[in-house]
C-alpha cells in the first residue's frame, strides 16, 4: 500500500474519531459551564444557607435565596410519581411480557409508544384543564394546582420509560428458568413472581431509576399544573420544583437572582448525574447476566 | 387429601387475583392512551381552520394563526437533522468500525449515555449560555437547533450503531479481501446496509424535536413572526410546542392550544407508524 493511501485512511479515521469525541466534549462543556455559572451565587449566598434555607424571595426588598423547599418538593414529587407509576408500569410490563397474546401485546406496545411520543406540554395542557379542576372539585379547594396534580401528571409521564425498560428486562429472562419452575409444579403466576421477576431485578431497578430521572428532570408539564408558588411541599398547596424554579424566573431575572437560578440548575444537574451513574451500574449488571 | 386440594385451590385463587391486578394496570394504560388521544382530537380538531393554518397572529382582528409556528417547527427539524445526522452517524461508524470495544469507545458510549440522561431544561440553559451568548447567535432558531442536535445525538448514534452491528462480518471481510481500504469498505459496504438505522434514528429524533419545549424556551424564544427559511433560522421563533405552552399558560387561549395539541398528536401517531413500517420492512 502506498503512503498516500495510508495517510488518507488515517485522516478519515481521525475525522470519525472527532465526530465521536463531540459527545465527550459536550458532557465536559456542559459540566464546566454549569459549575462556572452556578458557583458564584452559591459562594455569595453560602452553601448551607442556599441548600437548607427554605425561604425563596428573589424579588423581595431583602432577597432570600434558599432552595430547601424546591429540593424537598422535587424529592416528594418524584417519590409520589414513582409510588404511583412504577406498580402500574411494572404490572403492565409483566402482563405484556408473560401473559398477553400476540395481538394484545402489539396493541399495548403501540399504546406505550404513543404515550412516549406525546409532548410534555400536551400532558401539561390535559393536566391543567382536566386534572386541576377535578382536584379542586373533589377536595373542595380554592385552587387545584399543586403537588398532587404534579405527582399525577409525572406518574403518567414516566409510565412509558418504566414499561419499556422493565419489559426489556423481563423478556431477557432465559426460558429455561421458567420451564424448570413450571416443571417443579409451580403455577404460571408463581413462576413469574418467584423466578422471572427476581431474575430480572437489576433491569427492573434500572426502570425505576430511569423513572426517577425522568420525573425529577421534567419541567414544562409540571410548570403547567404545580402552581409555582415557593411553598414548602404539601399535597394540596401550590409548589415549585427545582426545574420549574429555573424555568419560571429565567426570562426576567438579573444579577444575583439570575446567578442563583444557575446554581439551582447545578444542584439539579448533580442529582441527575448521581442518578445516571447509578443507572449505568444497574444496566451493566443486568446486561452481564 | 382434602387439605391438598384446598391448598391447590388457594394457590389458583391467588394466581387469579394477581392476573386480575395485572389486567387492571393494563386497562389503566389502555384507557389513558385512548382517553387522552381522543379527548385532544375531539377538542382540538374542530378548532382547526384553514385561516388558522395559513396566517399569523394578528392584533387587528384579534385572530390567532399558527403558520409561523408550523414553519418554525419545520425549520428547526430540518436544521437539527442537518447538524446532527453527520456527527451521529460518524460517531457510530467510529465506535463500530474503528474502535470496537476499545477504551476510547467505552468513554464515548458513557458520554452518550450521560447526554441522554440530562433533562431538557438543563440543555436549554447551557444552550442559552453557549450558543446564544458565547457564540453570539442570540435567541434564534439556529441556537435552538444546535441545542437540540446535542440533545438528540445519542439517539441517532445508538440506532445507527445497532444497524451497523447487523451488517454481517463476512461482507466486510469480503471487501477487505478484494483489496479495499477501510474507508472504501465503510462507504460501499457498511453505510448502505446501515441506511435503515439512520432513517429510524432520524424519525425518532424528529418526534423528540417536535415534542421538545423546555430546551427551546431560552434558546429559540417565542416570537410569532412569519419568515422565510434563511431569515427564519436567524431569528427567534416559537415551535408548535412552545406556542402551545404560551397560549395555554400565559394567554389562556385554550382553543388554539387544543388545536396545536391535536396537530402534535397526529404527528406523533404518523411518526410512530413510520417507525413501525420501517422496522417491518427491515425484518423482511
Amino acid at each position: 500500500m502506498n503512503n498516500k493511501k495510508i495517510s488518507k485512511e488515517n485522516l478519515i479515521k481521525t475525522l470519525f474519531l472527532l465526530t465521536g469525541i463531540i459527545s465527550c466534549a459536550a458532557v465536559v462543556i456542559i459540566t464546566i459551564y454549569l459549575v462556572i455559572a452556578g458557583i458564584p451565587a452559591i459562594t455569595a449566598i453560602g452553601l448551607k444557607d442556599f441548600i437548607f434555607n427554605t425561604q425563596w424571595a428573589s424579588t423581595a426588598k431583602v432577597p432570600s435565596y434558599g432552595i430547601g423547599a424546591f429540593i424537598l418538593t422535587s424529592i416528594y414529587g418524584t417519590l409520589g410519581a414513582i409510588l404511583l407509576g412504577v406498580p402500574i408500569g411494572f404490572l403492565t410490563a409483566l402482563y405484556i411480557s408473560k401473559i398477553a397474546t400476540n395481538r394484545v401485546k402489539s396493541i399495548l406496545e403501540h399504546c406505550v409508544n404513543l404515550m412516549a411520543g406525546i409532548p410534555s406540554v400536551v400532558y401539561g395542557l390535559l393536566g391543567m384543564l382536566l386534572l386541576v379542576p377535578a382536584i379542586r372539585a373533589i377536595f373542595d379547594l380554592p385552587d387545584g394546582s399543586g403537588l398532587l396534580a404534579a405527582i399525577l401528571v409525572l406518574a403518567i409521564m414516566i409510565l412509558p420509560s418504566v414499561i419499556k425498560v422493565s419489559l426489556m428486562a423481563l423478556n431477557a429472562v432465559p426460558e429455561e428458568y421458567e420451564d424448570a419452575s413450571l416443571a417443579l409444579g409451580a403455577t404460571e403466576v408463581e413462576t413469574y413472581v418467584r423466578v422471572s421477576v427476581p431474575a430480572a431485578k437489576s433491569g427492573i431497578a434500572a426502570a425505576i431509576v430511569l423513572g426517577v430521572g425522568r420525573a425529577i428532570g421534567e419541567a414544562m408539564a409540571v410548570m403547567m399544573v404545580a402552581g409555582n408558588v415557593a411553598n414548602m411541599p404539601s399535597l394540596f398547596q401550590s409548589v415549585r420544583f427545582l426545574t420549574t424554579a429555573v424555568a419560571g424566573e429565567m426570562s426576567y431575572s438579573a444579577g444575583l437572582q439570575r446567578e442563583a437560578l444557575f446554581s439551582i440548575a447545578l444542584v439539579l444537574f448533580i442529582f441527575i448525574m448521581g442518578i445516571n451513574i447509578f443507572l449505568n451500574r444497574l444496566l451493566k449488571r443486568s446486561g452481564n447476566k | 387429601m382434602n387439605n391438598k386440594k384446598n391448598y391447590y385451590i388457594k394457590r389458583r385463587r391467588l394466581d387469579n387475583i394477581f392476573v386480575a391486578t395485572c389486567i387492571l394496570a393494563v386497562c389503566i394504560i389502555f384507557a389513558l392512551t385512548i382517553g387522552m388521544t381522543t379527548y385532544i382530537l375531539w377538542k382540538g380538531l374542530p378548532e382547526i381552520s384553514l385561516k388558522m393554518l395559513t396566517s399569523k397572529p394578528s392584533y387587528l382582528d384579534e385572530s390567532i394563526g399558527i403558520l409561523p409556528d408550523l414553519l418554525n417547527t419545520l425549520y428547526i427539524v430540518v436544521a437539527t437533522l442537518v447538524i446532527m445526522v453527520p456527527f451521529g452517524v460518524g460517531a457510530a461508524i467510529y465506535l463500530q468500525e474503528y474502535a470496537r470495544d476499545s477504551y476510547t469507545s467505552k468513554v464515548i458510549e458513557f458520554a452518550a449515555e450521560t447526554l441522554s440522561g440530562i433533562p431538557s431544561i438543563i440543555y436549554g440553559l447551557v444552550g442559552m449560555l453557549i450558543f446564544s451568548q458565547l457564540l453570539g447567535l442570540k435567541t434564534s432558531l439556529l441556537a435552538g437547533a444546535l441545542t437540540l442536535a446535542l440533545m438528540n445525538l445519542p439517539t441517532i448514534m445508538r440506532t445507527t450503531q445497532e444497524s451497523l452491528k447487523t451488517v454481517p462480518e463476512s461482507y466486510r471481510e469480503g471487501a477487505f479481501a478484494l483489496g479495499a481500504g477501510q474507508w472504501r469498505v465503510i462507504r460501499t459496504v457498511v453505510l448502505p446496509s446501515a441506511k435503515q438505522g439512520i432513517i429510524t434514528g432520524s424519525i425518532l429524533s424528529v418526534g423528540r424535536i417536535i415534542g421538545e419545549s423546555a430546551a427551546l424556551l431560552f434558546t429559540a424564544g417565542f416570537a410569532h413572526a412569519l419568515n422565510g427559511p434563511i431569515e427564519g433560522i436567524k431569528s427567534a421563533g416559537a415551535t408548535l410546542t412552545v406556542a402551545l405552552y404560551v397560549y395555554a399558560k400565559e394567554q389562556g387561549e385554550f382553543g388554539v392550544a387544543f388545536a396545536i395539541a391535536s396537530i402534535l398528536i397526529l404527528l406523533t401517531i404518523g411518526l410512530n407508524m413510520a417507525v413501525t413500517l420501517i422496522g417491518r420492512s427491515g425484518r423482511e
